[in-house]
C-alpha cells in the first residue's frame, strides 16, 4: 500500500471528513488522495491560519478536521494556534511536511526546519516525526490520540519518509 | 448608525441564530446586547469569524451567521475566493463596514477609503453580494435568512464605539454551551 493512501485510510478510520490543505511538493500526492476520497470534504485554503479557522468552524459543527500544510507554516499560524486552537480547547492534527531536513535541495527551507521542533515545543503541541516508511504506522494511534486530548499535534514527515522530495 | 445600533436592531433575527461574532468590540457588544448560548465569541485571533463560519456551514444543516469587520476581512482577504469556490447556501456573511478597526481606536482601514470590500468579493467570485446601508440591515438580513442563497452582505455605516465590558467567559465554556446548540437544532 502506498504511504499516502495509509495516511487518507487513517484519516477515514478516524472519521476525519474535513481537510484543509496548503499546496507542497512533498505532500502533493496525498493532498490528490484527499481530493479524491470521497469520505473526506476537501477545501484548498489560502494561508495556514485561515484554514485553522475553517477546521475549528468544522469541528464546531460536529465534524473532525485535519490540516495538511508546510512547516513554514508554522511562523504563520502560532497566535492562531495559541489564541484558537488551544485557547477553546480544540483537537487539530497538522499532518507536516518538514522540508529543510536530509535531502534538501533549498536552503532557504533549512532556516525554517532548524526552528520547527523548537517552536513546537515551546507551544507545547506534541510532535511526531516520521523518518523511516515503518513510522507511518503510528499514524491510527497519533489520531486517536488527537481526539481524545483536544490538542493541536504535529506529524512532521521528512523528504527520507517521503523517499525524496 | 454606528455598529452597536446595528447589532441592537439586529436582535429579533441574531436571537436564535448560530452566530460567530468578530474579535473585540463587536463580541463584547453582541454579549452585552444579546447573550446567547448559539454565539460564538472570538476572544482572540483576528480575521477568522468568516473562516470559522464557513466551516460551520459547511459541516451541519442550520443556518450560520457570521459577523465580521472590514479591518478583519482585510486581514484575512483569502477568506473571500474559499467562500466564493465552497458555496455554502446555510452561510451568511455579514461585514460590518464602518471604514475603521473599532476595537483598536479607530484607525482608518483602506475600505474606507478607495478599496471595495463588495467589489472585492464579487471579484472573488461570490455570487450574492449586496451592499446596503446601515439602516437597511434589519431588512437586507431578513431576506438573506429567508432564502437558501450563500449571501454577502456589506453594510456600511459610521465608526464609532460604545462603553462594554471584555468578556470574562471561559472559551472552553464559550464553545462547549455553542456545540450543545449547534447539536440540538440538528437534531
Amino acid at each position: 500500500m502506498l504511504i499516502e493512501d495509509k495516511i487518507v485510510r487513517d484519516f477515514v478510520k478516524n472519521e476525519i471528513s474535513f481537510v484543509t490543505t496548503v499546496p507542497c511538493k512533498q505532500l502533493a500526492g496525498v493532498i490528490e488522495k484527499i481530493e479524491d476520497s470521497k469520505d473526506i470534504y476537501h477545501i484548498p485554503s489560502n494561508k495556514e491560519d485561515e484554514g485553522m479557522g475553517l477546521c475549528a468552524g468544522a469541528y464546531l459543527g460536529g465534524k473532525r478536521p485535519a490540516i495538511i500544510m508546510q512547516n513554514t507554516a508554522i511562523g504563520v499560524t502560532i497566535n492562531t494556534l495559541v489564541t484558537l486552537t488551544q485557547f477553546y480547547r480544540m483537537p487539530l492534527p497538522m499532518l507536516i511536511s518538514y522540508r529543510g531536513e536530509l535531502g534538501e535541495p533549498v536552503a532557504c527551507q533549512v532556516e525554517m526546519a532548524v526552528h520547527t521542533k523548537a517552536l513546537l515545543n515551546q507551544l507545547n503541541i506534541p510532535t511526531y516525526h516520521f523518518h523511516k516508511e515503518g513510522d507511518v504506522e503510528e499514524l491510527d494511534k497519533i489520531l486517536q490520540y488527537t481526539f481524545m486530548c483536544n490538542k493541536p499535534v504535529a506529524i512532521l514527515t521528512d523528504a527520507t519518509f517521503w523517499k525524496g522530495y | 448608525m454606528i455598529r452597536s445600533e446595528i447589532l441592537k436592531e439586529l436582535k429579533p433575527l441574531l436571537s436564535d441564530q448560530l452566530v460567530v461574532c468578530n474579535i473585540g468590540l463587536p463580541s463584547q457588544e453582541l454579549h452585552m446586547i444579546d447573550d446567547q448560548p448559539t454565539n460564538f465569541y472570538m476572544l482572540g485571533t483576528m480575521g477568522l469569524a468568516s473562516s470559522i463560519g464557513l466551516g460551520l456551514a459547511l459541516s451541519q444543516k442550520e443556518k450560520v451567521i457570521a459577523i465580521d469587520g472590514d479591518g478583519s476581512v482585510l486581514t484575512n482577504l483569502g477568506t473571500l475566493p474559499t467562500i466564493a469556490n465552497n458555496v455554502a447556501d446555510n452561510f451568511i456573511l455579514l461585514i460590518i463596514d464602518n471604514g475603521s478597526y473599532g476595537s483598536t481606536g479607530d484607525q482608518p482601514t483602506y475600505a474606507g477609503k478607495k478599496t471595495s470590500l463588495t467589489d472585492v468579493a464579487k471579484a472573488c467570485g461570490c455570487e450574492n453580494v449586496v451592499e446596503c446601508r446601515a439602516e437597511n440591515t434589519l431588512d437586507v438580513m431578513k431576506k438573506a435568512l429567508e432564502g437558501n442563497q450563500m449571501t454577502i452582505i456589506v453594510c456600511k455605516c459610521e465608526s464609532g464605539n460604545v462603553k462594554v465590558p471584555v468578556i470574562t467567559m471561559d472559551p472552553v465554556v464559550i464553545r462547549d454551551r455553542f456545540m450543545k446548540e449547534v447539536i440540538s437544532k440538528n437534531t
